[in-house]
């Protein structure tokens, strides 16, 4: 070995400094809902963070296409899976846009009271869980508990508590149940309490309130250029609400306000959505009120035929008298009696199955059945298109739905509200702590079944 | 050969004593949190259907623990990785050599339930407190994952900043009783103040008391200061941990939990003293007394020790799981610009207090 060969430093190296690349996700605690977020690290600084989403794509879009209009209910259950119900009923909104179909207002007032809970659960669920990612994991369990009366609640009237299914062209699968409203009332007042004990827990905690306030911060014109909607636009002082904007079912009869923030920071949408709970709470109780207590009462109380007696009596040409009768229904048929289909569904032969009492009984309702049922045949809107927008709850959830006449729909496209939070995210992101991903990321509240579809 | 055995049997004692509270403190923690939140917890680990209100859960998760693999992640330093865990579990018990649990009176002679008196006892617990650190460390270094190191990073920065501020706010506790040793300052606690208060530290040192409670939660590492864990957001320094070394880690938690009660209890809260309970039995400052034999009153002592333990433990247990966690910056910020003026200003104005007395 020769000198030249390992030629003796004068100096010391100069210190080289190097950012630090993190893989969050997409398997991460945090990264609920599947998505992969790159930072570019100085210290815990992120320098640039770049989102990728996709991981949960399941071409809904292109499913769509291959099922009845109706058939594409279930889908859409797994878009949002927080709060289908919004979901079916946005879906639903613009096949009738489609069709020119009017729901009955009993059926809209359904619909606003299964909305307006299943956006209290969306809600729950988001506060909740960005608590327990902040830490506070008993201020998320409260959270919980409320979810789960209020699942019960939709329990009762759908028969499911997450993929309920529950919206149906031209109005709903049933009618609430007879204790609905009372039972209803009751668990609000729960909810109410722990909403409240909630708030003591978090709204002025100090480690809470740091943690949160100046942090994920997007301004006003920002979210509006990126097309944000919801408690993400609400929070920069934008008090836009598609409820208030274009009312669509029931809202233009309730009272309700429309909270929003200043500064657009994670606290400010921390506060929107505790705000927009109340509200709900409080325009359940009003419909509560307007559709007044129990189910809907029959002039004449029916005469109840087990169904299998009523197809056999109908087969064997006894008709006489059958029309009057009301089929003796199983329990996963609740609310679907002739006197409640026809207060929660469009009267249009096109689109509502015919209660079960026709269709045991005579032949018109069979062949009404049987038509809604058949393959291409079904539910088939006019050749066009339809653009309806619902307010989910992480902003505005729009339904494009193209029909070429056919039992199938030609196209469904699907605007998540979540979609244009997550392109405007990596700017958020960007200078602040990793810590802070979590906090922020948690506020998107991103679900993956609706962002990816 | 007697005092050895004694000794012998005093170490034996005090491991006992330490890991059976942090075994049990893990059950406490499922209890507590599932009060809070309306729950009921663990209680289904049964022994031959016998549930013990789930206090079988704490077998049942060693059992787990020794039984899974361990798993070294490749590429990192094997040696190291496997010392991290022991470093961190050997430091904090070693904290409880100089704890004094309290002292027995058996004819005439005082049997001390401390391993070693040190002259330099509070020196000694918060170097042996601060080697702790290195486990931490080492661990997240080791395990070369990225979330290991950053927990391992936050850990030392958060360790840093709150040693300085919690030995700084026992200078106070050193002055007023001037002594280093546990011993001598629980004796001194023993004392009353204007004839009825009990001149127990948190008294005597109320801001000291609290900058030690803020900084003692902080050497645990568990929420509000779980940084260097942050399930939620880096997973921490052990994400590449399995088994038993995983186990050591978690368990170094609730012997820290353990710890900080036993130091809060020794230094601020009087330690085995029951306010007028003397060798012979209370003596009320209103006059009359309760004469009782001397083993009586030492063994109540150690009872009362060990109730004042179980009560810091349960608050601690109690704020972790209502407070959300620190941010990294802000956690500096808190310790380095609030706790620590605040130390040195107590250590001012106890010396100002004391001089003017003097």
């Amino acid at each position: 070995m020769t000198k030249e060969n390992h030629p003796v430093r004068t100096s010391r190296p100069k210190r080289k400094t190097q950012e630090m690349y993190l893989n969050i996700g997409p398997s991460h605690p945090a990264m609920h809902g599947i998505i992969r977020i790159i930072t570019e690290l100085e210290g815990e600084t992120v320098k640039k963070a770049e989102i990728e989403i996709g991981y949960l794509h399941r071409a809904f879009e292109k499913d769509s296409e291959q099922v009845s209009w109706n058939g594409v209910m279930p889908y859409t259950d797994r878009l949002n899976y927080v709060s289908p119900l919004i979901n079916n009923f946005g879906y639903c909104m613009a096949v009738e846009k489609l069709m020119g179909l009017q729901v009955p207002e009993r059926g809209l007032y359904i619909r606003t009271i299964m909305s307006e809970i299943s956006r209290l659960v969306d809600h729950l669920t988001c506060v909740g869980a960005s608590a327990m990612e902040l830490g506070a994991f008993t201020a998320f369990l409260y959270l919980m508990q409320i979810r789960d009366e209020l699942y019960e609640l939709i329990e009762d009237v759908t028969g499911a508590r997450i993929t309920n299914s529950f919206g149906r062209v031209g109005g709903v699968r049933a009618d609430l149940t007879a204790d609905f409203i009372p039972k209803s009332r009751e668990k609000f007042k729960t909810a109410h309490r722990l909403i409240k004990e909630v708030d003591k827990l978090l709204t002025n905690n100090r480690i809470f309130y740091d943690r949160t306030r100046g942090i994920g911060i997007i301004s006003a014109e920002d979210a509006q250029d990126w097309g944000i909607t919801g408690p993400w636009l609400r929070s920069t002082g934008v008090a836009h609400d598609l409820r208030e904007a274009e009312p669509y079912m029931m809202y233009d009869r309730v009272q309700f306000d429309i909270p929003y923030g200043e500064y657009g920071d994670n606290y400010d949408r921390y506060m929107v959505r505790m705000e927009e709970m109340r509200q709900s709470l409080r325009i359940c109780e009003q419909c509560f009120d307007q559709i007044g207590e129990g189910s809907l009462s029959a002039d004449i109380p029916p005469e109840y035929m087990e169904s299998a007696d009523l197809v056999d009596t109908a087969k064997s040409m006894k008709t006489a008298g059958l029309i009057d009768k009301e089929a003796a229904l199983c329990p996963n048929l609740r609310g679907q009696e002739k006197h409640q289909i026809a207060a929660v569904s469009a009267a249009s032969k096109a689109s509502t199955l015919p209660p079960k009492a026709q269709c045991y009984s005579n032949i018109e309702g069979l062949m009404n059945h049987f038509m809604l049922v058949m393959d291409n045949w079904g539910v088939r809107p006019p050749m066009g298109e339809a653009y309806a927008a619902i307010e989910a709850p992480n902003g505005e959830l729009g339904f494009y739905v193209v029909s070429d006449g056919r039992g199938k729909p030609y196209r469904v496209r699907c605007h998540p509200p979540c979609f244009p939070i997550m392109n405007a995210l990596a700017d958020v992101l960007q200078d602040g702590m990793v810590a802070d991903i979590i906090a922020t990321f948690g506020s998107v509240n991103m679900i993956g079944g609706e962002l990816d579809r | 050969m007697n005092e050895y055995l004694i000794i012998a049997l005093k170490i034996v004692f005090v491991l006992m004593a330490v890991l059976s509270l942090a075994a049990i403190l893990t059950w406490l923690e499922r209890k507590q949190s599932a009060l809070m939140q309306d729950r009921i917890g663990a209680n289904r680990a049964d022994i031959f259907g016998l549930r013990a209100i789930g206090l079988f859960h704490i077998i049942a998760d060693s059992l787990k623990m020794f039984l899974k693999e361990e798993f070294v992640p490749p590429g990192a330093q094997r040696f190291l990785h496997t010392v991290a865990p022991l470093m961190s579990a050997f430091f904090a018990l070693s904290v409880a050599a100089c704890i004094p649990f309290g002292k027995l009176i058996l004819d005439g002679q005082t049997i001390y339930l401390q391993i070693i008196d040190l002259n330099a006892g509070i020196l000694y617990l918060i170097a042996m407190m601060s080697f702790s650190i290195y486990g931490v460390f080492l661990a997240g270094w080791a395990s070369r994952s990225k979330y290991s190191l950053l927990g391992a990073l936050r850990g030392a920065s958060q360790m840093l900043s709150y040693e300085i501020a919690m030995g700084i706010s026992l200078i106070g506790i050193i002055m007023i009783y001037s002594t280093l040793s546990l011993r001598e300052i629980v004796y001194a606690q023993g004392e009353l103040l204007f004839g009825f208060l009990p001149a127990w530290g948190v008294f005597l040192q109320p801001v000291g008391f609290i900058i030690f409670l803020t900084a003692g939660m902080a050497e645990t590492k568990r929420v509000p200061f779980d940084l260097p864990e942050g399930e939620s957001e880096i997973i921490g320094y052990f994400t590449e941990y399995s088994s038993m070394r995983f186990g050591l880690f978690f368990l170094t938690d609730f012997i820290e939990v353990a710890l900080v009660a036993m130091l809060m209890s020794v230094l601020f809260f009087g330690g085995w003293n029951i306010p007028y309970l003397q060798d012979t039995g209370f003596v009320f400052p209103w006059g009359g007394s309760l004469a009782m034999s001397p083993l009586l009153a030492s063994l109540l002592g150690i009872l009362a020790f060990g109730v004042k333990v179980v009560f810091f433990c349960w608050l601690q247990l109690t704020i972790r799981w209502t407070l959300p966690r620190f941010r990294y910056d802000q956690l500096m910020k808190l310790g380095w610009k609030f706790m620590l003026p605040l130390a040195m200003a107590n250590v001012v104005a106890t010396g100002l207090v004391l001089v003017l007395l003097d």
